[in-house]
Formats: C-alpha cells, structure tokens, sequence
C-alpha cells in the first residue's frame, strides 16, 4: 500500500506531498529530505527503485521533478513505476486546454497545443529546466491534487481508466 | 443538510476548483465561503496532520448534528452527484477511527446509489475503515461480496482491496470466492473489459495483479485451491507478451503467484523462463526484479541460481547499490559451509560502502548469522565478528552482541575447541587494543571487556598486569562510555585474584574512588573491599565457570535469626506491599475481617527460621528480600549475570558489595577494526590489481569467484531441501536449553508435517542409502499413521526437534504417500497434506478417537442440533497441549450424504487447525462420521461462542444447511502444571502480578484437602505439595503461561494466593476458584 507520494523539484521543493499515513510534522518534514537526499544522487542508469528505511520508493523523473511513491516492501514495484507514468499521462492530459501544466512544469511553451504523440510522455532529460520559470513553477495548483485524489485514495490506486479520470474531473469543472 | 450547506456544497466544485496560488504568485485568490470547500481545500493542501484530524473532527461533528436532525436524510440524498462523491472522498482521507458509527450507515446506503461512481467511493471508504477499524465494518461482509459482484468493474475492482486485506489475515475463510477471482481474471486477461480500462493496450493491468496477488495468498499451501487456478495462470503468463513495463509488472506477480502456490511443475518451468527473462534483460529495473524474483525462489530451486551465476557475478559489482543489496539477499539465501567465507566478505565489502542504518542494522545481523552457522573456523569466526562489532557498532540488534558471548561461554561439545576459540578471541583483541588511536564503538568495547576478563587466563604468556594496563588505558579514555566503563570495571575485578597485589589495580581503586561517576565510585570501593580479603575474592570469582548455575538463597533466610531478633526487640512484622495496601483499605470500614495479618505472626513460629525455599517460607520471611531476588532472578535469563558467582550463602552474607559490581556488566559488546581494515585494504589492493589487469584475466576472475561462491549448490549435494533450517551442520551450534525447552511447546498441527522433516534437511543424504532408509522409515510411519495422525499430534510435539528425538519421530512421520523423496522435485517443499482414502479415514478416525477418548480427559458428547436426517454432536478432548473438538454427524437416513461440509467460522480469540485427512464429503446411510479441530488460543477471553453450520446435499436435492454453536470458556485452556515444589519457588519469584482473596466456606467443609480436591478435579490444577495447612497448586494456560496457586485453610476461610507471568490470568482463576469453592 502507498505511504506517501512526493513530487520534489531537484532543488528539493515540494511540490506536493500526500500522505497516507500518519506521520507528525516533523516526520514529515524528516521524510521529504531524506526522500531527496536518497533519490537525487541517484543515476539516471539506476534502477528506479529504492530501498528507504521498511518501505521502499519508487520514483521516476519527468524533466526537472521527482515523482516518487512510498510504499511497502512487498508491492510489485513495475504496477506503481506505471501507475505514476499513468498519473503524468493524465495530468498532461487533464491540463492540455489550459496549458497550466505547460506552465507549472514548464515542459512546453505557451502555445504549443496539440501535436499529442510529441507531448508524452516526456523524455527524462537530465539537464535543468530552462531559466526564468521558477516564478511560475512556484507551486503545483490545486488541481493537481483533486487528480490525485481521484487517482489514489487511501494508500491504494484508484483508478486506472485515464479516460475516467479525465470525465470524472471534467464532471466537477464543469460546476464551476 | 441545512441551506448553508446546502448553498456551500453547491458552490463547492467551483471553489475547489479555483487557483489557490499560495506564496504570492499572479492568480487572484477567492475568498472562500464555503465551509466544506474550505475544508476539502484544506485537507487536501494541509500538510500538518493534526490539523487536518481537528478540521475533520469539527466538520463531521456538524455534519453529524445536521444529518442526525429530522428530515436531512433525505436532503443529503437530493444532494447531487458531485458533492456525494466528494464526501465520500474526504471520509477516505484520514479520518477519525471514533467519528466512524456516525457515517457508516450514510455510506452504506451509498453502496446502493444508481450510479457506479458513488457505490465505488463508499466501498473505498469502506476500504478505509477496513483498515483503521476492522471491527466496525464486520457486520457489512456481505455488502463487500455484493459489491464483488457488482455490474461496475470499477466497483469491484474497489473491492478486491478490501478482500486482499482480509484474505491476507484469514486466507481459508475465503476459500469459497476462488472461482469468482479466477473467473474475473480470466474475463479480464481475455479482453473481455471495456477499452476504458486498457493502459496501453494491456486489459486492466492493476486489476490483474490484484487478482494474481489474491489467488496467490488463497492457493498457499492449498494444493486443491491451487488446482482451480493453474489455467488462468498459465494463460496470464502466455498472453503478457514482453513489450510494455506494465506486461513485465504482471509477469513478476504471475511468477510470484506460481512459487506461492502448490506447484505444478510445468508451470514452474515456465516461471523459470520467465525469471530467466528478467535476469538477462538489458533493462536495469527488469534485472533487479529478476534478482528479487531469484531471491524468492532460490529456496526451492537452488538450480536457477547455478543457471544465472554469471549474472549474478555481475551484479555484485554493479554501479546501483540497490542491485548489490539484492545480489547479497540471493548469496544470503544460498550460503552453505563452503562458501561461506567468499559472501561473508562480499558482505562486508558492501557494508564498509554503506551509511544507511537499516541497511547496516540487516547485514550486520545475518553476516553474524551465516558465521554463527557455517564458520569453517576459529579465526575465521572471531575475525569477523570483530568485523561485525566494528561496522555494527551501536546499531546493531543487541542479541549479536549477546549470542556471540555466550556461545564463547557455553561452548561447544568439545573442550579443547572451545578453549582455541576462547584463547584466539583474547588474543585477537589484545592486538586490537595494541593499537595505538583505534576508535572500537562502545559495545564492541564491551564484549572485549567481558572476554579478557573471563578468559585471559588462558593466555600462555603475558601477565593479567599486561590485562590489567590495557583495560586501565580504556577506563582513562575520554571517549568511553560510563556504561562501557562499568564493564571494564567488571573485568578488571575478574582479573584482580588472578593478579594479587597489582599497581593498576591499585591506580584504578584510587583513581575512581573519588570518581564523580557514582557508579564508578561505588565499584571502585567495592573492589577495595574485596581485595581485602584475597580468599573470599578468590572463592567469588572462579576461573571458567561463568555459565555455572547460580545458588542464590533468594529466601534470605538465613536472615532469619536477625529478623527473630529485632521481633523480640518488639519491631513490627514486615507487611508486603498488597497486605498493607489491603489494610489501607480497609481501615474505613469498621471492622477488618480478613484475619490475615494476624494469623501472619502466629505462623511465624510455627514454619519460620527453616530456610526452606518453598512460597510458604518466603512468605514468611521478609517480602523485601523476595523481591530483590526476583529481579535478580530475572536478570538471569538474559546473559547480564554471567560471570557473576554465589553472592549469597547459607552460612552467610557474602559479598554485599560485589553484588553490583556484577550486576552492571550489563552486556552489550562492541567491535574491533584493525583486522578488519586490514582485510579492506587488502581488498582494495586486490581490487585495484585486479583492474589494471586484461579483461580476460577478469572473466577468469568472474569464473572463479562463481565457483566459490555457487558451491555446494545444486540438486547432487544438499542444500537443505526446505529452506534454511540447518540446524544439524552447524559449526558454532549453541546450546541454548531455554529456546528449546520454549520452543518444544509451541505446537500446531499444520506445523509439525514441515517441522519434523527439518532436521532431515541438514542430514547428509547425498548418498541413496540415506534415501532409502529414510524411505524405509517413511513407509513404516505412514502405516503407522494411518492408525490416526492423533498420534502425531502427541508425538510430534517439538518444533526444534534434538538429533535425539529426531530418530523416534521419523518413525512416526506424517509422509504423504506421494513419493516424497522418490525424486527430487518440487512437492518437497510444501508439507504434505495426507491422501488417505475416506473409507481409510474413516475406520482410522474411530478407532483414534476411541483412544483419544481413553487417553484424554473429555467432555461428555453434547448434542449441538439435529434435523430429521442428521444429528451433529460435539465433545471437547482437553489434550495436554491443545484443545480439540470432536464434531461427530450421524447420518440418521438410509440415503448418502454428499458434499458434506462442517465449517467453523473463525473469530479472532481462536485459532482453528482442521486435521488433515479428516475431510469426509460423503457420508453413507445410517452411519457416523466424525472431524477434529484443534482450538488455540489467540487472545485470552472468558467464555466464546464458536459457531459454526454443517452443510449436505442429498441426491440432487439444493444443499441443506444447519447451524449450531458451542461455548468455549477459557476454562478449556488450562491444563495441570507437573512442577516440583522447588521449580513452583523458583517460578513464584519469577511472576509478577498476584491476586490475593479470601474465600468462606461452609465451616464443615473448610479443609485443605477438600479445597484441594475440589480445585483439582473441577479445575484440573496440579496438586504440587501440601505443607501443614498451606497447599501450592499449579497449572497453565496453554501453551505456556503459568499460574500457582497458594492455598491456606484456616477457621472456614481460605486465602487464595494467585501469581502469573499474565496480568489478567489470576484474576480470572480467582473467579473460577471462588465459583467451585462456593458451589462446593
């Protein structure tokens, strides 16, 4: 079962932290370091599996950001490396129209719609995201938690369906 | 729900949905009115936990009072869709366990909603109180299979997380739905799902290995469950065709799924290939889960590591420290007496590279384990040991430290090898200590302290001075703990007869005795003291004996005369603690009662000043002194008083202040490094040569380090067929009484096919007349089993079976008749499930149940229900060491019964073993059957009732089924304890909580004998002395917790006196007692 999942900048921000767990603050605060410590030095030939404290991580890198789930020792490793790619998918999806997600990660520019087979995945290039953006990269808008939220809960996935998600969340734009 | 909530919730999506830049960035913020939007916004952003559980808490007590006030049922209900869903979004979020009865029916009527979205996040929330509240959601199982079978593959996709978690916790009550599972992998491998839920053109992967796990846990050991699931499996495995992640995630379950189950060879050899894939796939995240996969089979089949040694060779020099941990994990599992010293080394190479302790913690722990196991000899042992203690450090688990020490202590069979290994390890850290700046962590530093202290005397050369100056240099060290320092202290005061007169020794009694460190201080006068008078010193501290039992007068009763004294002197009695806490209570009433006080001094000249070491002395001398002794005597089942000698004697007082000296060498040892780091150095050089060397060179290098590390593997020599429970081979083989004697309680009846074949394991049969006879055996013990595998549950007690018993099992071996060691192959591994045919079952069931019945005190045969065609009656058989019912269903009708079924619903305070064989689906016309179960105790209880239906089809007709129910009180549990008068001392000291009551009885019947009797019969405690009008009596509840009884009868009362290692035992015998005692 899921831990926690982490989504950290190389610089060792959060970006969003989910927690499926109790753990008291300063755990938390404990946890996410060490989460960065123990995934940035890693290489990008390295397995995308790590062993952390009873639990182990999985993690994979899109550009510049970590997505890392914590889970147990036992869970089959390749269902949650997929079920990430699958949580970016549908973020790259979900955030197409308003490109917010372009603006977040900063992986396209502004105006670059479209074109869907050029968009995903991302390639896991390691060098740093581009200047000036930081500003903007600041903070993961709040959506991003609600496809979380409707992708994972309580500490297992959800759902897989991408086409799901995508009408379940348009479902609750469309309310606005 | 009220307007405002109503208004909020409406309002909600769009405020859930709006930017919430925090840290100033450019979007505009929305105030934010609404509670529950603020609240999901906030549970959803909040990192700090606490919080979130007071939000939550204030929000369901609102929504609580709203829902529960008249009339808002219905308005949640006329709530839309979106709202609905994220309530239930936030239960499934942390959630308080309390607030759980007040939504519970709310969501449970949400199973029912119309639309799948929201009966699949109620059965996620109910997922949720699964697993923060497993009690609350019981009453709703069935609702869980109803949304098992839901239309929506979303809804029963939801639910399999529930049904993983309780098939993990209770895998044979589940048993029924293995069809379903089966049959919804199939439907889902075969495409037969909506494209919806294809993740790159693979059919709902998550999905699969959810099902591939959940048949996994339910084939276990369960050769006929398996059977239902080799089709699905295979198909899994052929359709996963190798191009995706997602493929090779189904794959790795698959794999996992076919070793987990009982084995079918074909599909083994496919799983086989498909690991092999893994292992030499070029992709590194596939590599490693091949080395996990390796990792997991490499018990059952040691071959598949001979296959991929290359492999495996590499993979200990990989770059990625994740993969040389796996490589490591695998080497681990196949370590056997040969090549042990190559992984060992391997091992502790990667250590001096790692730096995360859990890392460091698990290493440490089995590199002691393999050199405990397999050490091919004395230097090899203690060389890295010292390498353990030094990279362990402090971190490591405490029982290395300790098990090392007392396996130096309590030696091995022969002397002479013993004394080697004792005189090596002195050495050895002599010339670590030569070191000049060597930094050894504390607990290293420990278990140094304790050898040279213990065994220095074995050194030919060199004086205990020499001894004496090296551990005075550590004692000065600043770095040194004051912990270690006592340990120090212990040893220099071993060493202090054995070097009279000594300047260091001297030095040391000066210097500490004006030592801050009180402790210290204390020490220091004590050796002082003791020095004093070189006899006594010499008679406390014996050369090589510190594994002889301890004499300890724990009564103090040669304390005695003085206690007489100062009563003459007129001092008042001593009171133990419960008796003048019972008098404080007492004194508001106004007249005490309990008489027990008195009669107290008045037995005082009746039994006192003998000394004798029975409860009734102690409880006549002072309380105080049997205190102390009891800690002492606890210390003493840990190592933390070796070394320590008789303190107290009867002619006296010994040694009052060495007591602590003693007592503080608290054992925790510590390691070494020079050896070591010369090792590493060593390695490194070699390291370096080895690089500069040609490729080819490497690859001979490669070779060789295979065949080092890979001997002894394979099917032609033994690699313990079962798994690793070698305990025949071993090098350093400890003697440990106390594990055995614990262990040989533990019983169940599925264990002991598995562990009496341990032992054969390590037996050298490589050659067939060792096959043969154990075949021969074999045979002999199947007839005999036959006769009814009662027989083994008696004979078959000990899980750790001694060389000795060995022999005398294996002729009463539970041997399934399929050809158990007729070939080598697989079926080996899981514990055999005997095949007797019914109608052998069944004559065989009768005749052991007669003799059970002879054997055995028993219950009378109740009758539970009955129908016009069946009578289902039980007895309870109180075994020594289990409970065991007897179900016997007659069969009143001239029909046969088919497709019997006796089901026992499990709850949580039992533990429930079916004997095997004893199945009977048929039961043929106008005859009885019978089954047995075997009753543990999991939790204590009172009294439980254990229900249960039998199940039967007659002809065609549908399946009839009828319930019954027993009681089953904590009662059935108690078994007579068989001790001596002295073990009941020693045992009374030891326990911990006691109950004192006084118990009026009819004046004609307040004797002891009656009282004595009465317990005994009715409720079987043993009888162990009567002394005078006292009567010790024991018993326990099984497996092993003990419980003593003392008894006084006196003018119609008697005083009971319980104690118990278990703190609610007592208590409940009390009842018991009182109950019969009364009723009497």
């Amino acid at each position: 079962m899921i831990r926690f999942i982490l989504i950290q900048n190389r610089a060792g921000k959060t970006r969003l932290a989910k927690w499926y767990m109790q753990f008291d603050d300063d755990e938390k605060q404990k946890l996410i370091e060490e989460v960065h410590a123990v995934v940035t030095v890693r290489d990008a030939k390295h397995t995308n599996f790590v062993e952390f404290r009873n639990f182990k991580i999985i993690y994979r890198r899109y550009a510049g950001l970590y997505f890392c789930i914590c889970v147990d020792v036992n869970d089959n490793n390749l269902a949650y490396l997929e079920a990430i790619h699958n949580f970016v998918e549908v973020l790259n999806e979900y955030f197409h129209n308003v490109c917010e997600l372009d603006l977040v990660f900063n992986f396209y520019k502004v105006g670059s719609p479209g074109a869907e087979g050029a968009r995903s995945p991302w390639p896991r290039e390691p060098g740093p995201p581009p200047a000036g953006t930081s500003a903007l990269a600041h903070c993961l808008p709040l959506q991003v938690y609600t496809v979380v939220d409707e992708m994972f809960l309580a500490g297992e996935i959800r759902e897989t369906s991408q086409t799901k998600v995508l009408k379940q969340l348009l479902m609750l734009q469309s309310l606005e | 729900m009220s307007d405002i909530v109503e208004k909020t919730l409406t309002a909600l999506p769009g405020l859930f949905l709006q930017h919430q830049a925090a840290g100033g960035s450019g979007v505009p913020r929305v105030s934010v009115s609404s509670r529950l939007g603020s609240l999901i916004r906030s549970i959803t952003a909040l990192t700090s936990k606490h919080e979130e559980e007071k939000l939550i808490q204030q929000e369901l007590a609102n929504l609580k009072a709203t829902v529960s006030a008249p009339g808002t049922t219905l308005d949640l209900q006329s709530t839309n869709l979106v709202e609905v869903c994220m309530a239930l979004t936030i239960v499934s979020q942390i959630f308080p366990r309390e607030m759980i009865p007040a939504v519970l029916p709310l969501i449970e009527e949400k199973l029912q909603h119309s639309k799948e979205i929201i009966r699949r996040k109620a059965v996620q929330a109910l997922y949720k109180f699964h697993l923060i509240a497993p009690n609350q959601v019981q009453h709703i199982h069935v609702k869980f299979r109803k949304a098992l079978c839901d239309r929506d593959v979303g809804v029963m996709a939801a639910s399999l997380h529930i049904y993983l978690r309780m098939i993990k916790e209770n895998p044979s009550a589940y048993k029924d739905l293995t069809g379903s599972f089966v049959t919804i992998l199939k439907q889902v491998v075969g495409g037969k799902l909506p494209v919806d839920f294809n993740y790159h053109s693979v059919p709902a992967p998550w999905l699969q290995i959810q099902l591939l796990r959940i048949l996994g846990l339910l084939g276990k050991d369960d050769p006929r469950t398996s059977e239902l699931t080799y089709d699905v499996l295979d198909e899994s495995l052929r359709r996963a065709e190798l191009s995706h992640n997602i493929t090779y995630a189904i794959l790795f379950e698959c794999v996992h799924t076919i070793y987990t189950i009982y084995p079918k060879p074909e599909l083994l050899e496919k799983a086989a290939r498909c690991i092999g894939k893994f292992v030499l796939s070029p992709k590194i995240n596939l590599k490693y889960l091949g080395l996990k996969a390796l990792t997991y089979v490499i018990q059952q089949d040691p071959n598949l590591a001979l296959q991929h040694q290359m492999t495996i060779i590499e993979c200990l020099d990989h770059p990625d420290p994740i993969i040389k941990r796996e490589t490591l994990e695998l080497l681990y599992r196949i370590t056997n007496a040969q090549n042990v010293s190559v992984i060992v080394q391997k091992m502790l190479e990667y250590l001096q590279q790692s730096k995360e302790e859990y890392i460091i913690i698990s290493l440490v722990g089995k590199i002691a384990e393999l050199a405990e196991k397999y050490a091919p000899d004395n230097e090899w042992f203690i060389q890295t040991m010292n390498a353990v203690f030094s990279v362990g450090g402090d971190v490591m688990h405490p029982d290395i430290p300790n098990n090392f020490l007392r396996l130096l202590a309590e030696g091995f069979d022969d002397e002479n090898e013993d004394k080697q290994l004792r005189l090596y390890a002195v050495q050895s850290y002599l010339s670590l200590l030569e070191i000049e700046n060597a930094f050894y962590p504390q607990r290293f530093l420990q278990v140094m302290s304790w050898v040279l202290g213990e065994y220095s005397y074995l050194l030919d050369k060199g004086t205990p001075e020499m001894v004496l100056t090296k551990l005075y240099r550590l004692l000065m060290n600043k770095s040194t703990t004051s912990e270690t320092k006592t340990w120090i202290m212990a040893a220099v005061t071993k060493l202090t007869p054995q070097a009279l007169s000594s300047k260091t020794v001297e030095k040391i009694i000066q210097e500490f005795s004006v030592s801050l460190d009180t402790c210290m201080r204390q020490h220091a006068f004590e050796l002082k003291h003791l020095q004093e008078n070189v006899e006594l010193m010499k008679n406390l501290f014996l050369v090589d004996k510190s594994c002889e039992d301890l004499v300890v007068d724990a009564s103090l009763s040669f304390l005695d005369g003085f206690v007489a004294e100062g009563l003459d002197q007129g001092a008042a009695p001593y009171k133990p603690h419960h008796q003048r806490q019972e008098e404080k209570l007492s004194q508001g009433k106004v007249l005490n009662f309990e008489p027990y006080g008195l009669s107290f001094s008045s037995n005082m000249s009746s039994s006192g000043y003998t000394g004798r070491q029975s409860p009734a002395g102690i409880s006549l001398s002072s309380d105080v002194s049997g205190n102390s002794a009891e800690t002492g005597q606890k210390e003493t089942n840990s190592l933390k008083l070796e070394g320590v000698k008789k303190l107290w004697g009867k002619e006296g007082y010994l040694p009052k202040k060495e007591n602590k000296a003693k007592n503080n060498p608290e054992l925790q040892p510590v390691p070494q490094d020079s050896t070591l780091m010369e090792n590493v150095d060593q390695m490194m050089i070699k390291k370096e040569q080895s690089q500069a060397l040609h490729h080819s060179e490497e690859e001979a290098e490669k070779q060789r380090l295979a065949s080092t590390l890979f001997v002894g593997l394979g099917s032609e020599s033994a690699v313990s067929l079962l798994g690793k429970t070698d305990t025949v081979s071993h090098k350093f083989r400890r003697k440990s009484k106390v594990n055995d004697t614990k262990n040989r309680k533990v019983t169940s009846a599925h264990n002991i096919n598995c562990s009496s074949f341990s032992p054969l394991s390590n037996a050298p049969y490589e050659d067939n007349n060792h096959l043969n006879n154990f075949q021969d055996k074999g045979d002999t013990g199947l007839k005999k089993c036959s006769l009814g595998s009662e027989f083994l549950e008696s004979s078959l007690k000990s899980d750790s079976l001694t060389e000795l018993d060995l022999v005398e099992n294996l002729s009463v071996c539970n041997l399934s008749p399929s050809s158990l060691f007729e070939d080598n192959s697989m079926e080996i591994f899981h514990p055999p499930q005997p095949t007797l045919s019914s109608s052998a079952t069944e004559i065989s069931l009768t005749s052991s149940l007669l003799e059970e019945l002879n054997e055995h005190v028993h219950s009378d045969l109740v009758e539970l229900c009955n129908n016009e065609m069946i009578t289902v009656s039980s007895c309870k058989i109180w075994k020594d060491d289990s409970l065991l019912l007897v179900w016997m269903v007659a069969n009143k009708s001239n029909l046969e019964l088919k497709s019997m079924n006796l089901e026992i619903t499990s709850t949580e305070n039992f533990k429930i073993l079916e004997h095997p064989g004893f199945s009977f689906p048929v039961i043929e016309a106008e005859s009885t059957t019978s089954i047995q179960h075997c009753v543990q105790m999991e939790k204590p209880f009172t009294e439980e009732g254990l229900s249960g239906y039998v199940k039967y089809q007659m002809e065609e007709d549908p399946c009839i089924q009828l319930e019954f129910s027993l009681t089953i009180s904590l009662l059935d549990f108690i078994r007579p304890m068989k001790i001596c008068t002295e073990d009941f001392g020693k045992l009374w000291l030891s326990s911990g909580n006691d109950v004192k009551q006084n118990v009026k009885m009819p004046d004609s019947q307040a004797n002891l004998p009656f009282a004595l009797k009465t317990l005994q019969q009715k409720l079987r405690l043993h009888i162990v002395d009567i002394i005078g009008n006292e009567g010790i009596l024991a018993c326990q509840l099984l497996p092993s917790i003990p419980c003593l009884l003392h008894l006084r009868a006196y003018a119609g009362i008697v005083a009971l006196w319980f104690r118990s290692s278990c703190s609610t035992l007592p208590d409940y015998l009390l009842y018991q007692c009182q109950k019969v005692l009364e009723e009497s």
